[in-house]
């Protein structure tokens, strides 16, 4: 069984599943819980000044029955007092002495306070720190999270204040909702990070309530912009993680966040140079007990792909990612319909049609609409069983029914392959146009365009 | 007979409905399984071509109303089609999912959804599209009829409908078994269609109205007059106490409490008229239920969804038998006589026919005899309009239902011989739009 222990900047937990700060990392009860689940390391829900919270706070967006495909976020950061947290830290960490627990602070922006939070958290056990630059709703109209994220000078300031009092590593974590992300990234090495978490939520306004007209979450006929996760912000989450990895300038471990629900999202964030990943909307979703396969799954992985420890493939896709101008141009590939696999939804061919290059064809119809016309125009009857010939309801689908691909048209563009609700009936081949690799950039320094 | 006292009060205990109703909850998750097929198969399948993925979608985007509406364009009784429709050999029959081992999208519970929300919220209808001028009588008020009436309504045109049963529906009302469809669904759909404006007139044509004085009256009329009674079986014994035909049986249960069905019922036939027979006589309460069909079980008409169903009522059914005799006792009958069959070679039709077997007959003792073989024509009033009959069934131009004389159109079971409501609704639609280029011939070319 492959080896899953991870060190973050001088970090030591038994696996790269962190949960984030958030609810599930309210209570020392709870870190418990989760660390009897299998999570390697908790950051604590942001410890700073008690606060007091509206109701409601949450909002989802559901997507085709899905529930919670993105999720988005108006409570501020801890409302439990500050001893108490430390407190139950101290427990924790005597109780699990092998996890990590990180705290996540916030307080004003002056010196004193950053110094006096840092040590207490310290004297509690913590194994970390993590400052919440990030937040991106409430605290932030109070000169806190996001406030102190969104310009580089106040992220080193303060990411300074707190390394002249830290004894252990201390992480910044990062928002989003930024221009460039590298900036902030390397205001907090330059303030002398020992690492970053990003990405925080994303600002948002997750849906209107088409009979009240009001946003969600509701308070009281009111609601403010949240912050948005879940599955939904993978992607961008994996670009600006992407950005601040291959930043020559930053080069500090980077604890990923945003989307991840399993061991599949843990594996995309660490290939592009991840340490470990954080948790939350998947374990407020379902419960502590997702962590089970995110270890299973992850494990298997590894042992498949002879991976004996994290270190093995942690970057390994960052230099397979590069800029436009550095694609090759003479690469070609094509779509090809496996008629075997096709079950005719001829979603490939409306795609194509109405989205795409007009390259995938129904034999004897010159467009979308011919074909419509021809089914509404046929007879259709109940067949009677046994009394009337089998029709095409019986056995594959219908010749007619199957498209082709017009492949002296065709761009290689994959929407078809995108759409095709059956995997492996549409593949993208390779097609060998025997010319030499090519990039625009090398093309246009030749005189082409 | 009082439409608000159906349907009768034992039968929602007796006849639970067949298929539940989806909630709201599962009707949106199974809404978006639907894969949005472009030109999709169950559209073509369905003989009113419902635009089923479109109707599909506005559920899933929570546009009943829309949904609703895009069903009734198509199919003006959505309703009862959603209850009654065979959909495994028709819409669900082609969903692409099947072929990739996938259950077919659920259409009919899904069409049911969208049509129970619509009349539930009170079967709001838009005005008529155009303003038509032009009379049409519609001959039968069964789902060939409506359909028709109610396409020509909706262009403006004025559009009677003469049934000669108290209530109008046809089948839908009186003949569909009822954990189908109940007879105040049927009733749901007729006011619905009253409300657009057409007229309903209970007079037996040929009898209090003649087809001449109608000719006089209407511009074009369109008969839908379906079939009649059970074709009887021709043996001795057939008009003892206790020997009701299969489509009497069922009126018969459906609109009133008093039918005792004994403790052992023979049905006679394998269609699906048959097994709702069958079926019915089960849940009103005899213990045995024998179907008897001259042929195999691989020759048997019905649907296999509806052979499947019966076998788990608890009918049990009996192959290649043909009675001989009812065996009556004081002017009841107590016992079939059947006589074995074998099946010859095919013949003009391609079906193969039974032959008895000299000495093979059995008695099967019984309460109630139910024959449910096919229906009988009642075309024959239409001969006298020089109206082309085939084997008792109207000769018509298909894709229009032009009969051969140019003034009547008809469609349903009196021109295909007896198939689903499904068939009969697009046949009356069709009709109707032929109707209606031929009233304006010059709209219907743009």
């Amino acid at each position: 069984m492959a080896d899953l222990s991870t060190n973050f900047a001088g970090i030591r937990c038994p696996n790269p599943f962190w949960l984030a700060s958030g609810p599930p990392t309210n209570s020392g009860e709870q870190v418990m819980r989760a660390f009897d689940a299998g999570w390697g390391g908790a950051v604590w829900k942001t410890i700073g000044e008690p606060i007091v919270n509206t109701s409601s706070r949450y909002a989802s967006v559901d997507w085709n029955g899905h529930r919670m495909m993105g999720f988005s976020n108006i409570e501020l950061i801890s409302d439990r007092p500050i001893e108490t947290n430390l407190r139950e830290i101290a427990e924790v960490k005597k109780r699990y002495p092998k996890h990590a627990v990180i705290a996540s602070l916030m307080v004003e922006s002056k010196r004193e306070a950053w110094h006096e939070i840092v040590k207490r958290a310290e004297d509690a056990g913590s194994d970390g720190l993590e400052l919440n630059f990030g937040c991106p709703h409430g605290m932030s109209e109070r000169g806190m999270g996001s406030a102190v994220g969104q310009v580089p000078d106040y992220t080193c300031m303060i990411t300074e204040w707190a390394k002249e009092a830290a004894r252990t590593p201390v992480l910044v974590k990062l928002t989003p909702n930024v221009t460039d992300i590298r900036v902030v990234a390397r205001a907090a090495k330059r303030g002398g990070a020992d690492g970053l978490s990003a990405i925080n939520t994303i600002n948002s306004i997750t849906g209107i309530d088409l009979d009240t007209f009001t946003p969600r979450p509701n308070v009281g006929g009111l609601s403010a912009h949240g912050g948005y996760c879940g599955p939904a912000v993978k992607p961008i989450a994996l670009h600006l993680v992407q950005q601040i990895a291959a930043d020559a300038e930053v080069g500090i471990p980077i604890s990923g966040i945003g989307g991840v629900a399993t061991w599949r999202e843990a594996a995309e964030f660490m290939l592009l140079g991840c340490t470990s990943v954080q948790v939350c909307t998947a374990a407020m979703h379902y419960g502590y007990r997702i962590v089970e396969d995110m270890i299973d799954g992850l494990s298997n992985w590894m042992d498949e792909k002879e991976f004996a420890t994290v270190e093995d493939f942690r970057g390994l896709t960052l230099a397979k990612i590069t800029e436009w101008k550095n694609l090759d141009l003479n690469y070609r590939i094509l779509a090809r319909i496996n008629r075997e696999k096709c079950i005719g939804c001829d979603l490939c061919y409306i795609a194509c049609w109405d989205g795409a290059h007009q390259c995938i064809h129904l034999d004897g119809h010159a467009k979308p609409a011919e074909v419509e016309a021809a089914s509404r125009a046929r007879i259709a009857v109940t067949p009677i069983a046994k009394l009337d010939a089998p029709g095409e309801t019986s056995g594959g689908t219908p010749t007619a029914r199957v498209p082709r691909v017009d492949e002296a048209e065709c761009v290689g563009c994959n929407l078809c392959w995108l759409v095709c609700p059956v995997p492996g009936c549409i593949t993208m081949e390779r097609v060998d146009t025997e010319l030499p690799r090519e990039s625009w950039e090398e093309r246009t320094a030749a005189g082409g365009r | 007979m009082n439409a608000t006292a159906l349907p009768i009060p034992e039968n929602l205990e007796r006849f639970p409905e067949l298929h539940r109703a989806l909630d709201a909850q599962a009707a949106i998750a199974e809404a978006n399984r639907c894969l949005f097929c472009f030109d999709a198969p169950c559209t073509a399948a369905c003989p009113t071509h419902i635009e089923v993925p479109r109707f599909i979608k506005k559920i899933a985007t929570g546009n009943l109303r829309g949904a609703a509406k895009t069903i009734l364009d198509a199919n003006v009784l959505g309703l009862s089609c959603s209850r009654v429709c065979p959909v495994d050999v028709l819409c669900e029959g082609t969903c692409v999912m099947s072929r990739y081992n996938k259950k077919p999208v659920e259409i009919g519970r899904l069409q049911r959804y969208a049509m129970d929300h619509y009349y539930a919220g009170g079967a709001r209808i838009s005005e008529a599209r155009a303003r038509g001028s032009g009379r049409v009588a519609c001959i039968g008020g069964g789902p060939a009829s409506l359909a028709c009436a109610a396409e020509l309504r909706r262009n403006g045109y004025a559009v009677t409908v003469f049934d000669n049963r108290p209530l109008p529906g046809g089948l839908n009302t009186y003949g569909v078994a009822e954990y189908k469809l109940r007879p105040s669904d049927s009733l749901r759909e007729i006011e619905m269609i009253r409300g657009m404006g057409v007229e309903f007139r209970q007079a037996a044509v040929g009898a209090e109205i003649s087809l001449e004085e109608m000719e006089r009256e209407f511009d074009f009329i369109f008969a839908g007059v379906g079939l009649g009674a059970i074709e009887r079986l021709g043996i001795p014994g057939e008009d003892l106490g206790g020997v009701i035909d299969a489509l009497r049986f069922i009126a018969r249960y459906k609109t009133s409490g008093d039918l005792a069905v004994g403790r052992r019922v023979i049905v006679i036939g394998g269609g699906n008229t048959a097994i709702d027979a069958a079926n019915a006589a089960r849940r009103l309460g005899a213990e045995e239920v024998h179907v008897f069909y001259r042929r195999g079980e691989l020759e048997m008409p019905a649907f296999d969804s509806e052979y499947d169903h019966s076998k788990v009522e608890g009918v049990r059914f009996h192959w290649l038998a043909q009675p001989v005799e009812i065996v009556g006792r004081d002017g009841r009958a107590v016992a079939v006589k059947f006589a074995m069959t074998r099946l010859g070679e095919p013949d003009a039709t391609g079906r193969r026919w039974p032959e008895a077997i000299a000495g093979s007959e059995f008695e099967q003792p019984c309460e109630m005899v139910i024959p449910a073989l096919g229906q009988s024509r009642v075309t024959e009033i239409l001969r006298s309009r020089g109206i082309e009959l085939k084997g008792g069934l109207i000769v018509v131009e298909r894709a229009s239902g032009r009969t051969s004389n140019p003034k009547y159109y008809a469609g349903g079971d009196c021109v295909n011989g007896g198939r689903e409501v499904v068939d009969a609704v697009a046949d009356g639609k069709r009709a109707a739009r032929a109707i209606i280029a031929s009233m304006k011939p010059e709209a219907m070319r743009g």
